[in-house]
């Protein structure tokens, strides 16, 4: 069964036509072309399909495509400017925090949402907000240096 | 000579991309026509195929092909059998699945809904076989035969040609290593230690599961995408299942999200193709993460480790039993069985030895190369072993590597002469780092209040590892009229920072700065012949064909100059990108110009790397470099709960040369969490030979939570003569001492001994408790 739904994604209004169990996580990879965030696990606990909605990162390949209907969506592709990158993207490159790049775009939106919500987080409130992503190639310890350098900042 | 980009963090090529999510992965990639394949796994561990009835499946709509065991022995264009060392696998089964999630058929069709719905209509009638479900019982006389016999290739690797199955057994391969004199070196001891220690399979979880797209061409070529460390080999193994030139196969490998070994030798290649072959079409397969776990898993062992010593800690005889459980399928099986023996010494003269290391078949997922690959198995028995040896003998665990590690010059197990061995630095550095000889650390407030129940410790650990030798490495390096570079190298970039590397390399030797380079994508078709990207290799080998390609550019500069300007040849020199001639300076587009005679034309610089299994002195290399490491822990254990916590963690590797200060550290820190995941948390779980924690929410990863507080790197350099400035490979080496260090933390902390991984809070309850019930 197809419903109509109306989301902003990155900014834009898109008005699309999806099943009702296609996921967020398939509807902006497939249809909207967006594929930063990535398919992990499947079940939501390693944090690669991280994507904001309202805000709040959630795993977008746990959530229905028509659960936010109405919502306003952001992936990596709709972080910094035309031609400019967001501050935790500089951050990220400097501090090295990335190796493989897999786990990149959700631990960026994450690192966001944890930003917006605590502008100067303790080194416990990075780690703990964090424990949703994984980094196989194992850089947490650049990850956390990153983002206490924008919350420095 | 001052060096501009060597040594420097500079900001990695990869990272832009990356950040902004536009890189590609083979998962974000489409083919024009591409239908979806997917595989039908076997639900028992073993069982004969009766038969397969795939006809309602083929009257889904939309499924446009579907394999069995008819389709691929039928076919004179395929050879049904093949694998890295044994051909014992089969594009999916022939008489038998030898595992749970063994490949029975696949499907293709237009939506992946359709291959869903298609594979769930085929009917398979098994006949079910009793399992052998570990090592023990694989080993023992009569046992159920995985393989009834295997299928050995007419040319195989160099290294494992003396390696074969030992028929009427399960025993996939038995290398042995004999040095000395075996009972006169236990004579002759003054302490006899034995022990066994055990360590479970497990799952490199790289956070990209395996894919692949296939597409044949009506004339036959074949191209895939494939996420492989390794597309020469996979490139050399389709041409042989599906009997053709190499030149037909095409491998294009994107970006991997993740490799740790777990994305070597043909994965899901084989299968893809056959589909697209059959189907007509392009057809694409994507694993989920399940299936990644019945692919490809890390050995799990059982090590036996008997060690004669002097009273004053001299190491004089060994015998070590090590039991590799293989699974289904040799895979890499051997070599990793190998490399586990060579390394049951340790980083230690030891003059006697009797070292017999078996790779096993059980049926269980095929086990492979696993970043550390065999001597993270080893090194968990060596290390643990001497924290033991040291406690009965009151030496101190430092002192103990201290005089026994190997110092430059010394011989290996093998009789070879160790060169660029920084292993005393290396244990002095992280003891150094974790304050070894602060005896105050138990009671200090450092990290912290603590309970009284709460007892801190601190261990030690250290490891030797070999490269996989011989080799090859060519790399193509272009020259542009524009003076901009262009490189060309079947590295596969999957996060270790090969790309900027081999530009800084290329940079520095030419005096381009890294604006002007293009490291280019893998494609078989286009980049020369590089073995693989694994072992540590790349850097060292795939490093020096660059470093002589760009040598190769400059010899070409230098003959054009000699010709047109007639210089003599001793007088041309190059510095910060230019030519310098006795009167003038010239720019490479000058030369370029001159020698093309208008603004076009490409020099070509070619690097070839082979290393021998004979050195230039004529001796012996089993490696072509040697990599050592080793690591110290800090924990505290609650004495009531045996819950355990890591205060910090020193790693420190000999890197020979700094190349990019920053990718180093990454390689050290990252090698050490994926240590500590293993040490601490991961271990897949059978039950009756089904996966029962195939998740990423039953498997458990380390997370930023997991962390110390401090995880230090330390780089230590003692220069190779034939790495790239000095330079030697380190992706391996962090990961290997992690479990022992923590080990013997734990030890040093409560006083019990944990042989078997992970080290869990109620390991440690469990031998408290048995240590409290004791007299």
């Amino acid at each position: 069964m197809k419903k109509a739904i109306s989301i902003r994604v990155n900014g834009v209004e898109r008005a699309v036509e999806v099943e009702a169990r296609t996921t967020l996580l398939e509807l902006v990879r497939e249809r909207l072309g967006l594929t930063g965030a990535k398919l992990g696990c499947d079940i939501q606990v390693c944090g690669t399909c991280t994507l904001l909605v309202n805000g709040r990162p959630v795993s977008a390949c746990s959530v229905l495509a028509v659960d936010v209907d109405g919502s306003e969506v952001l992936t990596i592709e709709g972080l910094g400017g035309q031609n400019s990158l967001h501050p935790l993207q500089e951050a990220f490159m400097r501090f090295g925090a990335l190796q493989c790049g897999y786990c990149t775009s959700g631990f960026i939106l994450t690192a966001k949402a944890l930003l917006d919500e605590f502008p100067k987080p303790s080194d416990e409130q990075i780690r703990a907000y964090l424990a949703g992503n994984f980094c196989r190639c194992g850089c947490y310890q650049e990850i956390v240096q990153a983002i206490q350098d924008m919350a420095r900042a | 000579m001052a060096m501009t980009e060597i040594g420097k963090s500079v900001r990695r090529l990869d990272y832009e991309i990356k950040v902004t999510g536009k890189a590609q992965y083979l998962g974000d990639m489409q083919v024009p026509g591409m239908c979806h394949g997917k595989i039908l796994r076997s639900p028992l561990p073993h069982a004969r195929i009766k038969n397969i009835d795939a006809s309602k499946a083929l009257k889904v709509p939309g499924v446009v092909a579907v394999i069995t065991r008819d389709d691929i022995v039928s076919d004179e264009g395929i050879e049904p059998y093949y694998g890295p060392v044994f051909k014992d696998q089969t594009i999916v089964a022939v008489e038998k699945v030898r595992h749970v999630g063994d490949p029975v058929a696949a499907v293709a069709a237009s939506t992946v809904d359709a291959a869903d719905e298609a594979l769930r209509l085929i009917d398979v009638d098994y006949e079910e076989l009793p399992a052998v479900l570990n090592v023990q019982e694989a080993v023992r006389p009569g046992a159920t035969l995985v393989h009834e016999s295997v299928r050995i290739p007419e040319s195989g690797f160099a290294d494992l040609a003396e390696l074969k199955p030992v028929e009427g057994t399960n025993i996939c391969t038995h290398f042995r290593l004999n040095r000395g004199d075996i009972e006169k070196g236990f004579a002759e001891s003054d302490l006899v230690f034995e022990d066994t220690f055990t360590l479970p399979a497990t799952q490199h979880c790289f956070l990209e599961t395996h894919a692949c797209i296939a597409s044949v061409d009506p004339g036959g070529r074949i191209t895939v995408w494939a996420t492989t460390q390794n597309p020469f080999v996979v490139r050399t193994q389709l041409s042989n299942i599906f009997k053709v030139p190499v030149s037909k196969v095409r491998v294009v490998v994107p970006y991997l999200g993740g490799g740790y070994g777990g994305k070597v030798y043909p994965k899901i290649e084989p299968i893809t193709v056959a589909l697209a072959l059959k189907a007509r079409l392009p057809v694409r397969v994507l694993l989920s993460r399940e299936e990644v776990f019945y692919t490809i898993t890390k050995h799990g062992a059982a090590i036996r480790m008997k060690t004669g010593v002097k009273k004053d800690g001299t190491l004089v005889a060994r015998e070590c039993e090590i039991y590799l459980d293989t699974g289904a399928y040799a895979e890499i099986g051997p070599r990793v069985a190998k490399k586990s023996g060579y390394t049951a010494a340790g980083p230690y003269r030891i003059p006697n030895l009797k070292i017999d290391s078996y790779s096993v078949y059980t049926n269980k997922p095929p086990a492979g190369a696993f970043r550390g690959f065999g001597v993270s198995q080893s090194a968990w028995a060596v290390e643990s072993q001497m924290d033991i040896v040291a406690a009965a003998l009151k030496i101190d665990p430092l002192h103990i590597r201290l005089k026994n590690g190997y110092r430059e010059g010394d011989r290996f197990v093998t009789e070879e002469t160790l060169r660029s061995v920084g292993l005393q630095q290396c244990v002095e550095e992280v003891a150094k780092s974790i304050g070894w000889e602060d005896k105050k650390f138990k009671s200090a407030k450092v990290h912290g209040e603590k309970s009284d129940a709460v007892k801190r410790g601190k261990g030690l650990a250290c490891m030797i590892k070999a490269t996989i030798t011989p080799s090859i490495s060519c790399a193509v390096v272009k020259l542009n009229e524009d003076s901009s570079l262009s490189i060309y190298t079947g590295t596969i970039e999957m996060g270790q920072g090969s790309e900027t590397v081999l530009a800084q390399i290329a940079g520095e030797e030419l005096g381009i700065p890294l604006e002007k380079i293009q490291v280019l994508g893998v494609d078989t078709d286009v980049v020369p012949y590089d073995l693989t990207t694994s072992s540590s290799r790349s850097t060292f080998h795939m490093g020096k064909a660059v470093q002589l390609a760009a040598q190769d550019i400059k010899q070409q500069l230098k003959q054009t100059v000699v010709k047109e300007y007639g210089v003599p040849d001793d007088q041309v020199r190059f510095a910060g990108g230019k030519i310098l001639l006795p009167e003038t300076a010239l720019d490479y587009a000058d030369a370029m110009f001159k020698r093309f005679g208008m603004r076009g034309g490409t020099l070509v610089g070619d690097g070839q790397v082979k290393t021998s299994v004979k050195d230039e002195y004529g001796e012996k290399s089993t490696s072509a470099f040697w990599f050592v490491a080793a690591g110290a822990a800090e924990v505290e254990v609650d004495s009531e709960t045996g819950q355990i916590k890591l205060l910090k963690y020193a790693t420190a590797v000999d890197v020979g040369k700094a190349l990019h200060p920053l990718g180093c550290r990454q390689q050290l820190s990252g090698g050490a969490i994926t240590g500590i995941g293993q040490a601490m948390f991961e271990e897949i779980a059978y039950d009756n030979g089904q996966l029962i924690n195939p998740n990423l929410v039953d498997y458990v990863l380390p997370s930023l939570a997991d962390m110390p507080p401090v995880i230090e790197p330390i780089s230590v350099e003692i220069p190779h003569k034939d790495g790239p400035f000095g330079a030697k490979g380190i992706g391996e080496s962090a990961l290997i001492p992690v479990a022992p260090a923590i080990a013997n933390a734990v030890f040093d902390a409560v006083g019990v001994r944990i042989k078997d991984l992970p080290i869990k809070a109620e390991k440690i309850y469990l031998a408290l408790e048995a240590a409290k019930a004791e007299p």
